[in-house]
């Protein structure tokens, strides 16, 4: 893999760019490896570099049943962020975020992270203290947030609406180092540090079938022939509960519901941060610009369970209106295209990193919301879990026992209904 | 646009209708043990495929419905009322 630096950059520019390499190895699959990594998005790619950097593992797989970061990783609204309260999401989420200010160095490839602050209307007093309160749990981990009253967020971003008499503005809480980053980059660039370290990125291999022998998982039968692993770990969000059923694991506290995403024809530069509208009972929306200039924006689930990958027309209809609500500015613009991811909806809002019934299976899964922004610390964490046997500290209320425990990790309060953790 | 055929109000948009959730649950007696509350309340089979789940007509009659739906396709099999009763009185 030819390094990408000033000098190569140069050097290319005089030889007609003949001298770079291919970015990864398109292999043929090995029978056994010491790590299987089922699921090439984001969190599986992360996960095996981080294997290979930290853990000293370098005969790894991961397996895709499509093209890498074809799945969630390429259905985001890309927004990278650390504003959560509950012990345990909250250290894991800041880890995240001081992994992606420094990804660019680390992968060598540019993932474009641009911290240009998330910025939460807010509508009412409730939500007001609600806020406040949630962001100064957050500095007690190093998270960083700000509350900006009416005047200076009119300074910021002086377009909007401010004139909306059932949802009026009053001020905005802020997280400056969060931002936006770019998800093909970040898989591309996962992907090509992986390979250098000697990870198999085997696309179109999709598992079909599990075969278990001793309390353990013997092999994956996939469409690319049989493939054992000494060790497992499933990355699959979306489509978990159906991989776990085939491993005859039973039931997960898991619903897959389809999450809408819509881009606009681009424009000249016209909001320089992240724009959250409604939380605290308004409604659920957020906005970017991307650096192409589109509008990328998202909201609310679909609100029904589905593993189709399109939105319905009724979601499309209510974030158009979201969006006339804050920007009315935006009314002009066409939407280019919109589409839909299917989320893990956990029955608290909050993921699973754990060790499993199985003893060489591991489970990465349940991440709603939160799958893009999370994806480096994922890895650091399931490659962690995975080397040592032994969940993080972080992460240990992060499994399957923990709601029988009492311990639900939920960030909004909402109770177990997976599709009101938006 | 999803097309349910409300047995009282006709074939409306699904926009009418709020959705509930997995109708396949069978909640335990009140003092069953606490095992089977955790998995009736936390734990879903998330079928790929024909699963049974209930609807609200909430813009119409405001009844419960039970639908079996594809969680693939989207396409409704069969719609009943939650009551049964309310069934019988429909075949009647």
């Amino acid at each position: 893999m030819t390094k990408f630096n000033a000098w190569n950059v140069f050097k290319n520019g005089l030889n007609g760019q003949t001298g770079w390499s291919r970015q990864w190895r398109d292999p043929e699959p090995k029978s056994s490896y010491d790590a299987v990594i089922v699921g090439g998005g984001l969190h599986g790619l992360a996960t095996a570099y981080y294997l290979a950097k930290h853990h000293n593992m370098h005969n790894i797989a991961v397996l895709e049943k499509g093209w890498i970061g074809g799945g969630n990783a390429g259905r985001n609204t890309t927004i990278v962020r650390s504003n959560y309260m509950m012990p345990g999401n909250r250290e894991f989420y800041e880890h995240t975020l001081q992994l992606w200010e420094n990804l660019s160095h680390d992968l060598n490839y540019n993932v474009m992270f641009s911290q240009r602050a998330h910025v939460v209307l807010i509508h009412s007093p409730g939500a007001l203290d609600a806020y406040a309160r949630r962001y100064n749990t957050m500095k007690l981990t190093g998270s960083d947030g700000e509350l900006w009253s009416l005047e200076k967020l009119k300074k910021k971003i002086p377009h909007l609406n401010y004139d909306n008499g059932r949802f009026p503005i009053l001020g905005a809480i802020v997280q400056p180092r969060a931002g936006n980053a770019r998800h093909d980059s970040a898989v591309w660039g996962y992907a090509r540090a992986a390979d250098s370290l000697g990870v198999d990125i085997l696309q179109n291999c999709e598992v079909t079938g599990i075969t278990r022998k001793n309390g353990s998982i013997e092999s994956l039968q996939t469409t690319r022939g049989n493939i054992k692993g000494k060790k497992i770990g499933f990355a699959v969000a979306g489509h978990t509960s159906v991989l776990w059923q085939m491993a005859e694991l039973g039931n997960l506290p898991i619903e897959s519901h389809k999450l809408q995403a819509f881009v606009t024809e681009a424009v000249k530069p016209l909001l320089d941060c992240v724009l959250i509208f409604g939380p605290g009972g308004a409604a659920h929306f957020y906005i970017s610009q991307s650096d192409k200039g589109s509008m990328v924006f998202g909201g609310e689930l679909d609100w029904y369970k589905s593993y189709a990958q399109r939105g319905n027309l009724p979601t499309v209809k209510e974030n158009g209106e979201c969006a006339m609500a804050i920007m009315p500015c935006l009314g002009k613009l066409r939407l280019l295209r919109h589409w839909a991811g299917v989320m893990d909806m956990s029955m608290d809002g909050s993921f699973f990193m754990c060790k499993t019934p199985l003893d060489n299976l591991y489970l990465n899964a349940g991440w709603n919301y939160g799958g893009f922004k999370a994806s480096p610390a994922s890895g650091w964490y399931f490659a962690d879990l995975i080397a040592n046997e032994r969940p993080h500290k972080v992460i240990e209320n992060h499994n399957l026992e923990r709601f029988e425990k009492g311990i639900n990790l939920d960030e909004r309060g909402i109770g177990p209904d997976p599709k009101m953790h938006g | 646009m999803i097309l349910i055929k409300c047995p009282y109000c006709g074939e409306r948009d699904h926009s009418e209708f709020s959705y509930g959730g997995d109708a396949s649950i069978i909640y335990p007696s009140l003092d069953a043990p606490q095992e089977e509350w955790v998995k009736a309340i936390f734990f879903r089979e998330n079928i790929k495929g024909i699963q049974k789940e209930t609807w609200q007509h909430i813009n119409g009659c405001r009844m419960w419905l039970e639908v079996e739906r594809s969680t693939i396709t989207h396409e409704i099999t069969s719609i009943k009322p939650c009551h049964k009763n309310l069934q019988k009185v429909i075949d009647n």
